[in-house]
């Protein structure tokens, strides 16, 4: 069954200074599904990506990926493995253009020595070409990105998730500040990017949640409260007591 | 050539007297302290000293007063302002003699008459002279004066006293060559040196046991004796140490405080810091001269009067710097550490145009001077002075932290700058009042060193490098930390020390924190958490 | 952080016209000093032993500017890599000089003799021949970098943290090499030097030679450095200098970067530190001390953090600077150096090399400073 899963948090605990940030939580992902944790402040969401892209190292539990576990792995391991982030504030290497971005990002070399000696090669160009379309940046390439407005970097950042090619795609809150029409708009991109891989989003914004049409997962206090579609959790007495019987 | 000339007179001389007709005849104690031997004359105090005459006593009085005179007939006299009388009968002379000399005094003469006085006091009336008396005895272990040790141990009541004469009597009968019928008495006395322990009782043993003379029984029990002693001597040693690793410590950690407040706050390293500590000790000194030059009454007094006003100097100083400085570095800690250092060479270079390149005398009160002996171990009063002073200014900032508004923000800036400033804080006026509070407190830490140290324009550079190890070793935005830092790396290095050296003890330290550091890179308390990375 | 464009500064064609001035200035002025005394264009010993100094410090300062410039390493404490540099050259100009020192003993040098030693220490094995004296200039900071670098960089010591345990590492040093237990000639270094590979040090040819030599190492430098981080690797360090975390998540490990950087650093610093020696002819503890690690930080801050030509260009003006305001105010001299470092870090973040890039074209769009970000927690 567990080889089934591409991902599988079992019982994860972790505590900061006697505050449990997460507690017994778990959570199954199978291949290409895209799940969208839902919570209040404070639920334990972030410290939840932390733990799977092993910034957090968990008190208690098991968390694997692929039959990996990534409990026993370190940051540039587990993205090597194939787990994309993409954080909430949009962080881009500023100084650097929009393509030295992209070129970064590329899944290939990796090690300092190969980086070293590493020149541009036809292919990389191509997938660089294919990633400023896809990101509509074509026309800021060579430019740095620290100049570019909060949208442009967005989508440089998703780009650069792109790049990784990642088996798995974490996404943190990805429409706060976004109007409307660009959250519609973020939420096509994100089912598009699901037809070949997997994604967890954490969201707030119910309407976005409702847009992708996925399962969801409500956390409270670090551990699951509530899952299934968006309708039945919404009609769970226990969510509607976190979420507004207060 | 003169020297030549003067040996030439003086075996003359010698020569002459030996030949003197009915010189062993005349050969009295009194005519003997104009004696050119230096044997002659000791012996001759010696023999005075027990005589019950009492011109004896005037004479040797005189003698130690330089008012003893011999003439070149063999007599000596005692000057009395103009008049001279006749030491042996203590008749005025009928006539002056012609060619009158001082009898000389050197430090062997001195020595001897010091022991007789030393012989006499032990049966004075006050206990404290006594025991003066047996103190000095005790150094000197001169076996003329056993006789009158011995008398005046039979006579002693106090028991203080009686202890410290037995010690003296052994001292005096080891200090003698050892003979076969005293093996009892030696052994003894071993014994009873053993008991005293120091330095000097540890001289003597180790003299003993090393001496083929002495008997077997002796040697081994001077050797046992002696390892005791050294065990005691060591162990003192340690708590010396200690006492000076506290000390350090105690610097350090007034020197490394105000650099935590602001590391923690502001995230900045001020590397001017130690400049701060070096205008407090010139605060301090200026203090000084200024309440000598008005109210002398009040010097004793004036180093109290500067831990104020250093610190409002040095504060001040630190506000302006966070105003017209610092400020516009915010967010580039490592440019506000260049930019401190520059600072650092301006206040030293001007600093040294104005008073000069070399030391200045910080006066240390009388209050403050001085030793008490605890057991084997000396505490200095200024050093004991600067660790109970660290301890109010750690306690004081304790309580400015924990129970006052200003306090309140900065530890809420420490934690978190941003939800700080969202909560209406002015973190502005935090940032400039922390590294003011930084600043003073370098300026307390800086007359805290003018009482121990050497006050010149280089006097911070001295302190800052162990400063910032205390800083980054006991963690940010934790006072507990810095103190435990501070005291480790003060005791650390004095522990060190004796065994591989005072500088050996430094890098050994230095190095033990950088890989201390690299262990755990937020050092020993570190505030942990989600949000905590930068 | 700061960010600016790191495309003018790295381009290849400012390097090379960087290294082709230093080589030909190098020479022009080796020619010079071997012209007749007389000659109006006759350069001075005394002009070519500074020029060499210059050029020996400007090597330090392109090593700071790859830590400092490109990584985002505060170092306080490079002045050691030279120094350690400077005395591996050092043990073997010692050992050149053989039987003609004050005691005349051919296997012992002079301090070694004066501390009544029978034999030297296992580490000055070998260093008579120059081949190896070469391999450990290198290789000694090299060796030292690379330890002190893992266990700093992995188990992720960072900022003043790390500039602070630098400050301690040279402070370290220069404890340990006063002592005269270490064998390194305690308090006065190693001095008294009379030959390099059997040429007279004080003969003007090969002065002149050794001027010559410095030019072309350190151009050398500057193409090695460039293409250390004129390439991806470069990009790497700057994302590694800006958002390190963020290079995890791509599968980086920032650590290893930096090792690297570090240690090509190390070793740059440490053949400047060798150049030095030749030229200056003595090397002693004082070249440890802390304060001298902070002002080759201001010479790339000077000439502009993060440019190799204005690392370069800010070591020989400020060392120029220094020369002379000596010369003339001695006692003003750190008062000067006190406002260079203030008004550097306050008025011209990008040193020298920013602001004429500002003023040969202005950036065609404002970059936005966000200063505020730097805490930068993505949690």
């Amino acid at each position: 069954m567990t080889a089934s899963l591409l991902l599988d948090m079992r019982d994860v605990s972790v505590t900061f200074d006697g505050f449990r940030a997460i507690n017994s939580l778990s959570l199954a992902l199978r291949p290409g599904e895209m799940r969208a944790i839902v919570g209040p402040n404070g639920a334990g969401k972030t410290t939840m990506m932390d733990i799977i892209t092993g910034k957090t190292r968990p008190d208690t539990g098991t968390v694997r990926f692929q039959g990996h576990d990534l409990t026993r792995l370190d940051e540039p391991a587990i993205a090597r493995l194939g787990i994309g982030r993409k954080f909430q504030k949009p962080t881009v290497f500023e100084a650097l253009s929009v393509t030295e971005n992209l070129l970064l990002s590329l899944k290939g070399v990796r090690s300092p020595f190969a980086v070293l000696m590493a020149r541009m090669n036809a292919q990389e160009r191509e997938r660089i070409d294919h990633l400023l379309r896809l990101t509509r940046l074509e026309a800021v390439a060579d430019q740095p990105a620290g100049g570019m407005s909060h949208g442009q970097k967005q989508w440089l950042e998703i780009g650069m998730l792109m790049g990784q090619e990642p088996e798995l795609l974490l996404v943190d809150e990805p429409v706060a500040g976004m109007t409307d029409a660009e959250t519609m708009a973020t939420a096509d991109l994100l089912r598009e990017i699901n037809r070949t891989r997997s994604v967890v989003v954490v969201e707030h914004d119910m309407d976005f949640v409702r847009a992708l049409g996925v399962g969801v997962t409500v956390l409270h206090e670090g551990s699951v409260l509530a899952e299934g579609t968006l309708d039945a959790v919404s009609a769970d007495p226990r969510v509607i007591e976190v979420y507004l019987g207060r | 050539m003169h020297r030549v000339r003067t040996t030439c007179l003086l075996a003359a001389l010698w020569l002459g007297a030996m030949l003197l007709p009915g010189h062993g005849a005349r050969a009295d104690a009194f005519a003997d302290l104009a004696s050119p031997q230096l044997g002659a004359v000791t012996a001759a105090i010696s023999t005075l000293a027990a005589s019950p005459d009492p011109q004896a006593g005037a004479a040797l009085q005189a003698l130690g007063e330089r008012s003893l005179f011999a003439a070149p007939d063999g007599n000596v006299y005692i000057r009395h302002g103009e008049n001279y009388v006749e030491a042996r009968t203590g008749q005025p002379a009928a006539s002056v003699p012609e060619g009158m000399k001082p009898i000389r005094l050197n430090n062997r003469i001195r020595a001897a008459l010091a022991g007789v006085q030393a012989g006499r006091d032990l049966l004075a009336s006050q206990p404290a002279t006594r025991l003066r008396a047996a103190d000095a005895l005790y150094a000197r272990h001169d076996p003329a004066m056993l006789p009158a040790v011995e008398h005046a141990l039979a006579v002693e009541k106090d028991a203080a006293v009686r202890t410290r004469l037995t010690e003296v009597r052994a001292a005096t009968i080891l200090g003698q060559p050892p003979a076969p019928d005293a093996l009892a008495s030696r052994l003894e006395a071993v014994r009873a040196l053993g008991g005293v322990g120091g330095a000097q009782a540890r001289g003597i043993l180790a003299g003993v046991a090393a001496s083929d003379a002495e008997a077997p029984a002796v040697r081994h029990e001077a050797q046992q004796a002696v390892s005791r002693i050294d065990w005691h001597l060591r162990a003192w040693g340690v708590a010396q140490n200690a006492f000076y690793g506290l000390s350090y410590g105690s610097v350090l950690l007034l020197a490394a405080t105000g650099l935590a407040i602001t590391f923690g706050v502001m995230g900045v390293i001020n590397m001017a810091h130690g400049e701060m500590m070096m205008i407090g000790a010139y605060v301090t000194w200026m203090v000084q001269q200024a309440i000598r030059a008005t109210v002398p009454a009040l010097e004793p007094v004036a180093i109290l009067v500067a831990i104020p006003v250093a610190f409002g100097v040095c504060g001040a100083l630190g506000i302006v710097i966070e105003r017209g400085l610092i400020r516009f570095l915010y967010g580039r800690p490592l440019e506000t550490l260049l930019a401190t250092w520059g600072l650092s060479l301006i206040l030293q270079q001007a600093v040294r145009s104005i008073f000069g390149p070399t030391n200045i005398a910080v006066q240390t009160p009388g209050w403050l001077s001085g030793a008490v002996a605890v057991g084997g171990m000396d505490i200095t009063l200024n050093r004991l002075a600067i660790l109970v002073f660290a301890g109010l200014v750690l306690g004081g900032l304790m309580l400015v932290l924990r129970h006052t508004p200003l306090g309140l923000q900065m530890r809420a800036v420490t934690q978190n700058r941003r939800m700080a400033a969202l909560m209406g804080i002015r973190t502005p006026r935090v940032d400039a009042l922390a590294f003011g509070l930084g600043a003073g407190l370098a300026g307390l830490a800086g007359v805290a060193v003018s009482q121990i140290d050497n006050v010149s324009p280089n006097l911070g550079q001295s302190y800052i490098i162990d400063s910032f190890m205390v800083v980054v070793f006991g963690g940010v935005g934790n006072l507990w930390g810095t103190l435990a830092a501070a005291l480790a790396l003060g005791m650390g290095g004095k522990v060190l020390e004796p065994t591989i050296g005072a500088v050996s003890a430094k890098i050994a330290i230095l190095v033990l924190v950088i890989l201390y550091i690299q262990r755990h890179p937020r050092g020993m308390f570190p505030v942990r958490g989600r949000g905590v990375e930068s | 952080m700061n960010p600016f464009s790191t495309h003018a500064p790295r381009s290849l064609r400012g390097v090379i016209w960087m290294a082709v001035a230093v080589v030909v200035a190098a020479s022009c002025l080796a020619v010079a000093s071997l012209l007749p005394e007389g000659n109006l264009l006759h350069a001075s010993a005394f002009v070519v032993s500074l020029a060499g100094k210059y050029l020996s410090y400007a090597m330090l300062a392109l090593a700071v500017d790859l830590v400092w410039g490109f990584a985002g390493i505060l170092t306080l404490g490079h002045a050691a890599f030279f120094a350690l540099g400077g005395y591996a050259m050092g043990m073997y100009l010692m050992r050149e000089i053989g039987a003609r020192g004050v005691y005349g003993n051919a296997d012992l040098p002079d301090f070694m003799i004066f501390l009544s030693w029978k034999s030297l220490p296992w580490y000055w094995w070998g260093s008579e021949h120059f081949i190896w004296a070469a391999v450990l200039v290198v290789a000694v900071p090299g060796l030292l970098a690379g330890v002190f670098g893992w266990l700093a960089f992995r188990s992720r010591v960072s900022g003043v943290y790390l500039s602070i345990i630098t400050q301690a590492l040279t402070y370290a040093l220069m404890l340990a090499f006063f002592q005269n237990g270490l064998g390194f000639g305690g308090n006065n270094g190693l001095t008294d030097f009379k030959d390099i590979l059997g040429a007279d040090l004080h003969a003007p040819h090969t002065r002149a030679v050794l001027l010559v030599v410095t030019g072309v190492l350190l151009a050398a430098s500057l193409l090695a450095a460039r293409f250390v981080v004129g390439g991806r690797f470069g990009n790497l360090l700057v994302a590694v200098r800006d958002a390190e975390s963020r290079t995890r998540f791509l599968g980086y490990r920032p650590e290893q970067a930096k090792l690297l950087v570090w240690v090509f650093s190390a070793m740059i610093a440490g053949v400047g530190g060798a150049l030095y020696v030749t030229q200056v002819g003595i090397i002693n503890p004082g070249e440890f001390a802390p304060a001298n690690s902070i002002e080759s930080v201001i010479w790339v801050a000077v000439g502009g953090r993060g440019t190799l030509c204005g690392a370069v260009l800010g070591a020989i003006l400020v060392n120029m600077g220094k020369t002379l305001f000596t010369a003339w105010l001695p006692e003003f001299w750190l008062y000067g150096l006190g406002l260079l470092f203030i008004c550097t870090t306050l008025f011209l973040p990008n040193g020298l090399m920013g602001l004429w890039r500002h003023a040969r074209k202005p950036p065609p769009e404002e970059v936005t400073p966000e200063v505020a970000d730097t805490q930068g927690d993505e949690a």
